[in-house]
């Protein structure tokens, strides 16, 4: 499957991955990360349960400490 | 553009933390003209503080929210300050913030930053939120920027973690509160329209 990731296009091998699986396979490995698929924001706790697929748009942006 | 400066008069602007960021920001705000700040922190002053906080040395041992809007007051006592001496959790960010229109994230802590993003996404979908992000040590100017992903902007590098090597010292640290307040200001004065629906990066 082809997915857009923070607008690059990616191949994976596979039909769908949790974002839990997308996150360990792309090495994101900050632990504060708002992630987006498709304009929607995926909370923390679902990151088992929500799946993403072919032609999916995902946006992942890294929260860093400090303020 | 006086009749865009006016519409800040009638506009409530929320601050989640009032450290470097938020003590920063507020004041910014307040000198441009906003109407009503609405700023919460549980914190007190601390003399460590002063490097990047807008506090002063004499305020040191006072609670963080009382000392800015007293340096509000003495810049522009128009603003009408409301002050919220409270660690935020999701019940509380709806509650203090309901009625503002634009919502600064100004923690520390990662985890933080990830719960009032959550929080105002999910409860407020109609409210913008302003986050910050990355803004460690000195230097890299052009690596400051915001970007816009639907109603959530974020401000900073999105990659200078603070560490013990890499403290948050005061320029960095202003210039992100600066675009934190700058990019509020864009919302209220030119009424950006609420994204829906599919967002897409816009930079």
């Amino acid at each position: 499957m082809k997915i857009n990731l923070n607008n690059n296009e990616v191949s994976m091998a596979g039909e769908s991955f949790s974002v839990r699986e997308l996150l360990n396979l792309m090495h994101f490995s900050f632990p504060m990360i708002v992630i987006k698929i498709n304009g929607r924001l995926v909370k923390k706790e679902e990151y088992e349960r929500v799946f993403i697929g072919d032609g999916d748009n995902v946006e992942a942006i890294h929260l860093i400490s400090g303020g | 553009m006086k009749s865009k400066l006016e519409k800040l008069k009638g506009t409530c602007i929320g601050i989640a933390g009032c450290g470097g960021l938020g003590s920063n920001c507020a004041m910014a705000l307040a000198r441009a003209g906003v109407g009503t700040l609405v700023v919460a922190d549980f914190d007190t002053v601390a003399l460590e503080n002063l490097d990047r906080q807008y506090y002063f040395r004499e305020q040191v041992g006072q609670k963080k929210v009382l000392a800015l809007k007293e340096n509000i007051a003495r810049v522009n006592p128009a603003v009408d300050v409301q002050v919220h001496d409270v660690r935020l959790g999701p019940d509380e960010v709806v509650q203090i913030f309901k009625n503002c229109q634009v919502i600064i994230e100004a923690f520390d802590r990662a985890d933080m930053k990830l719960m009032i993003i959550e929080t105002v996404t999910e409860r407020f979908p109609e409210k913008f939120i302003i986050a910050g992000s990355g803004l460690a040590g000195y230097g890299e100017n052009n690596a400051l920027r915001t970007r816009r992903l639907g109603n959530l902007f974020i401000c900073g590098d999105e990659t200078s973690e603070v560490s013990p090597e890499l403290p948050p010292l005061a320029p960095r640290v202003g210039v992100v509160a600066a675009l934190q307040a700058n990019q509020a200001l864009e919302i209220v004065m030119d009424d950006l329209a609420p994204a829906s629906g599919d967002d897409v990066w816009d930079e």
